[in-house]
């Protein structure tokens, strides 16, 4: 127990560090003045409606929009992604195995044990097109969790899955978060989940709401505001209530 | 007996293949055939500057080229225009002014229509030596940025987050592609040349599952259309580029009937 504590705090924990971060395209904000970090072990997860910047938080903790207002920082380059919309052109001949070690060349061992892990083994061979958007997503996670990253980042990463798989695949990144050790930043609509399985939420809409562990947030009256008063027992998300409003410009202008 | 010229152009064609086969396939995959086109045309251009200023045609042809490849990387950052108008007017602006000048340069013996299809008589060997080197170093940076080419023709915001650089691999790809044009324009002729790149890769597409699979039957195509192509063009006098072009039509057809069998077995 010393022994591991004294192992965490050599190493640098912290994997990306979001620091007062935005993002717009022309004069609109995509989001604003966010600020959080992913350390080693951890789970934290976006959550937030249609449009409140989740998957542009991630992008921008990724480095994939570059011209950002705030900082990032960086301390790994070893990144797994998982992300929401994927479009590939099928001009490509591209069979699953020939995608899996698409940005890093694996073992065929590694891809084995990872395709085997979110239960697509047997697609191995199998061109990429003529997947189901279920299985192509399993597809996606395997790909991301095979180079054994520090970093993951999962933007939606069950989405199109069948119910039983949904529930085996998030305990799959739960497991995967210790076994690896690595940082999970997870952006999910699933209440339940983030509600069990997170080290720490992110509630988002176009800038921070609130942040906290889990059962502060549940707790938090913007958190309410935002998923409804009965957020932590029912899964839908409620109309938008606010004690703040949000101009054109994506300002907040308090009530 | 095979006449020197022959055994030339032959040696040129095939240095060629081995280099459009590869490229061919990126062409396909990251839907360029028209940028290849705009800068074949712009090629004219630099022809007639190497007319003129007695330069080297293949570097004058690549100067050229890769200053209108970054043109239209500019031009699409500042303008509102869509890419395929971009290209229209790069392409034929810089076919006009070439022509233009070729007008200008009366006292020269001009032979235009080998210069649009190709002329196997007019590969010297000092051309054989630029195809074969200029080919050894495109594949060797094609080989180098591969893996950041590639994963960012599959996705581009995967290959950015992960690490690698699919903004500089796409910059260096335009590079190549003027080179590739440079040094093949003399043999297939600059009309014809994003012919040569693509209708090989096609016809790979056509009969594979695998992108190395596509790279080595595109290879294998070049390399058939070459040969065939250029005893085609001995034996009836033709045009050394569209006998080429042609002979890689007719194996993209070959290729077809292998895709209507495929069809039939899996009904």
């Amino acid at each position: 127990m010393v022994e591991s504590s004294i192992k965490m705090s050599l190493k640098n924990k912290t994997l990306v560090k979001l620091n007062n971060a935005g993002f717009r395209i022309n004069e609109k904000w995509l989001v604003q003045g966010v600020s959080l970090h992913v350390e080693r072990g951890k789970i934290i997860t976006l959550i937030g409606p249609n449009g409140s910047g989740k998957s542009t938080t991630a992008k921008i903790a990724l480095g994939i929009y570059k011209k950002i207002e705030g900082q990032v920082e960086k301390y790994t380059n070893k990144i797994g992604y998982v992300p929401q919309k994927i479009s590939i052109d099928w001009t490509l001949p591209l069979r699953v195995k020939d995608f899996m070690s698409l940005t890093e060349s694996l073992e065929e061992e590694k891809i084995n044990e990872a395709l085997s892990l979110t239960g697509v083994i047997h697609l191995k061979d199998k061109n990429l097109g003529d997947l189901s958007g279920g299985e192509f997503q399993r597809v996606l996670l395997a790909r991301a969790i095979s180079k054994k990253p520090e970093l993951l980042v999962l933007d939606e990463p069950v989405q199109g899955v069948d119910f039983t798989g949904e529930i085996a695949l998030y305990e799959l990144i739960k497991k995967i978060s210790e076994e690896l050790n690595c940082g999970i930043l997870l952006i999910s609509h699933d209440l339940h989940t983030v509600m069990s399985a997170t080290d720490h939420v992110v509630c988002l809409n176009g800038h921070v709401c609130c942040s906290g562990s889990p059962i502060d947030v549940a707790q938090n009256s913007e958190y309410k505001a935002l998923f409804g008063d009965q957020a932590s027992q029912t899964l839908s998300i409620y109309e938008h209530k606010h004690d703040h409003i949000h101009t054109s410009e994506g300002k907040i202008k308090k009530n | 007996m095979l006449d020197d010229f022959f055994i030339r152009a032959l040696f040129a064609g095939i240095g060629i293949a081995l280099v459009t086969g590869p490229l061919g396939c990126f062409v396909v995959w990251r839907r360029l055939s028209y940028f290849g086109d705009t800068l074949a045309h712009s090629a004219l251009l630099g022809v007639t500057i190497a007319y003129s200023f007695e330069l080297n045609i293949a570097i004058s042809v690549f100067v050229i080229s890769a200053i209108i490849a970054l043109l239209l990387v500019n031009l699409q950052k500042k303008t509102n225009l869509p890419g395929d108008a971009l290209l229209g007017l790069l392409a034929h602006s810089s076919l006009a002014i070439g022509l233009v000048v070729i007008g200008f340069l009366s006292f020269i013996r001009f032979d235009v229509m080998g210069l649009l299809f190709g002329d196997i008589l007019a590969v010297s060997l000092n051309d054989i030596i630029i195809i074969w080197i200029g080919g050894a170093i495109i594949l060797l940076v094609l080989r180098l940025i591969w893996k950041s080419l590639f994963a960012s023709t599959v996705n581009y915001e995967l290959a950015e987050a992960e690490g690698l650089n699919p903004d500089k691999a796409k910059a260096i790809f335009t590079i190549l592609m003027a080179a590739i044009i440079a040094i093949s324009i003399k043999m297939v002729g600059l009309l014809l040349i994003t012919g040569m790149l693509i209708i090989p890769a096609a016809m790979a597409r056509n009969i594979s599952n695998s992108p190395q699979q596509m790279i080595l039957f595109s290879v294998i195509g070049g390399l058939l259309s070459v040969i065939i192509g250029l005893f085609t063009s001995l034996e009836f006098n033709t045009a050394s580029g569209p006998s080429i072009i042609a002979a890689s039509l007719f194996l993209f057809i070959l290729s077809l009937l292998k895709i209507k069998q495929s069809i039939k077995l899996k009904n």
